[in-house]
């Protein structure tokens, strides 16, 4: 019991920190069919911009400006350079964020070097939040996952209730006519690639001290966020929810499973030993695949369902 | 005119490349070693701090003349922790006439180098290359896949398994011990030599889980903290170094998990800081280095945490450094085979004792010591590790034949 509770706090925590990483793709994919592949190098500008920021003049004041850094930053990128390549097509804006990706890790390795940044979790958010039997669970997590619903709320009132969301959503199909009613969609363009980029700052500024601050982190990152839009279906916010606390808890509930194909065969009444053909394969057990689960489920729902949890479009 | 532009630039390309490399082969006087190990990734602290730990032990010898009228250079190749691109800079160490190498981070890197150096010096045995081993510890390496020209200068895994067994001996609070490694070669290693010791020494024992985890991709390990919590462990044996420790060091504080950590590389850069008062009493480590030496690394050490605010705890780079400047001076000549040949069963005072570079399987035999995590009080632990207040407590010291292993080792010998 102590275990399933655990594993599923972690989970959650873990999952709601993917999905302020793939909110911010997706939202950018459902406005401008753009697949932002820099995505994940906003993450890890996030979180080295909040180290700089966190031990100069703190963690709160980072939580901040980092994200601010990173809309300006990711404006920047939409104004001068994504909107120029738009005329020749996605395939080009896609190359262009995939240049991007190289290029913002060089200078993050040129500004901080190769090493991981001594990002530390502030004094304050250090400690256990509350006892789970004999368990504690850190304070840090449960900010975390505070933070992170918290943004959840604020994109869902930004988006239906205030005016501009209005104007956003109605730019999402009918991009002409809203051009036509006197409202400047490229500039409304121009503040969702930003925003996109700050919501990743976001969880860089909160996840890079929880894990590991390094040149490293958007790349290993990078993947899984992919899986989660294409999982929770390409565009789809509320998809891009329920995939990413979906992933979040998998992984760490495979992580606690030791059963492998030759006990579930076992079971089956097929004897499986050593001398059988492929043993590694058959006896590698659910913990020792957890970080594959993921992709294996992206494969799965391509072939099986190819728009995802909640997508709209097919294929 | 555009071939005639080509042709220059090209034969320009050639001459700076001639340039390049005449000097490289007049400066006879100065031995190159290679170091090849990660200065990219989740392991780069590790492999960075080392090389600036054998830079410093260069200088030494090179100030000192042990070496005779050679200088020790140190040069740096990043392999970015991967076998494949270890054999490409091993390829560019080579093309640049170097003749020496040494590395340390990952059996699975250390494996592909020894049986790359076994081929190059089959095939190319007038440029022959040595490789000094000064922390990949997979027992294979000394044993079914010896080589003459690798040397081994830390205390293989079996070694350091069979200390820390011989030392739970004497703790009757361990009970129920869970193994949790890097899915690798020494990974693997550690968690059979667990297997195999354990029930010998501490029949009563109960091994109540056992977990591979991937190397170097872990960044959270709160998931194997619940598992472990699940398991009732009362201790953990890990043979985790680097970040892969130092993440679980901060995840089992995270939760609380009131566990004894029975490691190799507690003592890393990184980990020491991460563990903090928390771990005090709580993590112990099995290593061939303590604070307690009685030769002159200890000096070294003291210095080097003076001028660089680090640690000094890749002590196989003073040893290595050390034996290779007396074969140096012993033969005369950096000839990458008399060296070998100077090297085999070498005795010299290593930090705890007398070490020797066993002839049979070139693993070095030394003593062996088990510490524990304790405040600084001047007396039982004089030093602090990583400015924490804390370091490690001196519990037993393994003369040399405790922990030694036979080996299976049968060396082809060149000539």
């Amino acid at each position: 019991m102590e275990f399933f509770v655990l594993s599923l706090l972690n989970g959650l925590s873990y999952g709601l920190l993917l999905f302020m990483l793939s909110s911010g793709l997706t939202l950018i994919f459902s406005m401008m069919g753009v697949l932002n592949f820099a995505h994940a190098s906003f993450y890890m500008v996030g979180a080295y911009v909040a180290y700089s920021v966190s031990i100069k003049i703190g963690f709160w004041p980072a939580l901040v400006i980092a994200p601010l850094a990173c809309f300006l930053i990711g404006a920047a990128v939409e104004r001068y350079l994504l909107r120029k390549v738009h005329k020749y097509g996605h395939v080009s804006e896609l190359l262009l964020t995939f240049g991007l990706t190289y290029l913002i890790v060089e200078f993050i390795r040129l500004l901080y070097g190769r090493l991981p940044v001594d990002y530390k979790v502030p004094a304050e958010l250090d400690g256990p939040l509350f006892q789970v039997f004999t368990s504690t669970f850190p304070m840090y997590r449960g900010f975390m996952a505070m933070v992170a619903i918290f943004m959840l709320v604020a994109i869902y009132l930004l988006l239906t209730r205030t005016r501009i969301g209005l104007v956003i959503q109605a730019a999402l199909t009918h991009p002409q006519t809203v051009e036509a009613l006197g409202h400047n969609v490229p500039r409304v363009f121009m503040l969702v690639f930003g925003g996109g980029a700050a919501l990743a700052g976001l969880a860089g500024v909160v996840g890079g001290n929880a894990f590991i601050t390094d040149p490293g982190m958007a790349d290993s990152i990078g993947p899984i966020v992919f899986v989660i839009a294409v999982v929770g279906g390409m565009g789809s916010l509320a998809g891009a929810f329920v995939a990413s606390l979906l992933i979040g808890v998998i992984q760490t509930f495979a992580v606690g499973i030791d059963t492998s194909l030759v006990s579930v065969l076992g079971a089956l009444g097929v004897k499986v030993t050593p001398e059988t053909f492929f043993y590694s394969v058959w006896s590698l057990k659910l913990s020792q695949v957890a970080p594959i689960l993921p992709f294996m489920l992206m494969v799965l729902m391509l072939i099986f369902r190819p728009k995802g949890l909640m997508g709209t479009r097919e294929g | 005119m555009r071939m005639n532009t080509g042709r220059l630039a090209a034969a320009s390309l050639l001459a700076t490349c001639l340039a390049a490399a005449l000097p490289a082969t007049a400066q006879d006087k100065v031995i190159r070693v290679a170091y090849i190990d990660p200065f990219s990734g989740l392991m780069a602290p590790v492999g960075a701090n080392g090389f600036k730990q054998f830079q410093s032990v260069a200088e030494h010898i090179n100030a000192k003349k042990l070496a005779g009228d050679y200088k020790i250079e140190m040069v740096q190749f990043d392999n970015k922790l991967s076998p494949q691109e270890s054999l490409n800079v091993l390829k560019q160490a080579i093309d640049k006439n170097i003749r020496f190498i040494t590395q340390g981070n990952g059996s699975g890197v250390a494996l592909a180098l020894q049986d790359a150096v076994e081929k190059h010096n089959e095939r190319n045995p007038a440029q022959s290359v040595l490789y000094f081993n000064y922390a990949a510890v997979d027992p294979d390496m000394t044993n079914s896949k010896c080589s003459f020209w690798h040397f081994r200068f830390d205390a293989n895994s079996d070694m350091k398994m069979e200390a820390m067994t011989t030392f739970m001996k004497t703790r009757p609070e361990v009970k129920k011990v869970y193994l949790l490694n890097q899915n690798y070669a020494f990974g693997q290693q550690v968690q059979r030599a667990a297997e195999e010791l354990l029930p010998r020494k501490r029949p009563d024992v109960q091994i109540v889980g056992k977990d591979l985890h991937p190397l170097a991709q872990v960044k959270d390990f709160s998931p194997y903290i619940a598992k472990i919590r699940a398991s009732g462990a009362d201790t953990v044996i890990s043979g985790n170094w680097g970040n892969d420790l130092t993440l679980l060091v901060k995840a089992a504080k995270d939760a609380n998990l009131n566990v004894n950590f029975y490691t190799y590389y507690a003592g890393v850069i990184g980990t020491p800081a991460a563990m903090g008062a928390a771990a005090e009493g709580k993590v112990f480590i099995s290593s061939y280095w303590s604070t307690n030496a009685k030769n002159a690394a200890l000096q070294h050490y003291l210095d080097f945490k003076k001028k660089y605010n680090e640690e000094y705890y890749t002590v196989a780079s003073w040893n290595i450094l050390h034996m290779l400047a007396a074969s140096v001076k012993q033969t005369g000549g950096a000839d990458p085979l008399k060296i070998a040949k100077a090297l085999e069963g070498m005795k010299m005072q290593g930090p705890l004792g007398e070490i020797e570079m066993r002839k049979t399987d070139h693993q070095l035999q030394q003593p062996l010591f088990i510490g524990s995590w304790q405040k600084k009080d001047g007396k039982t632990v004089k030093y602090d590790v990583e400015n924490t207040g804390y370091g490690w407590a001196d519990l037993a010291t393994f003369e040399p034949y405790v922990a030694s292993q036979p080996t299976t080792c049968n060396m082809k010998r060149p000539g």
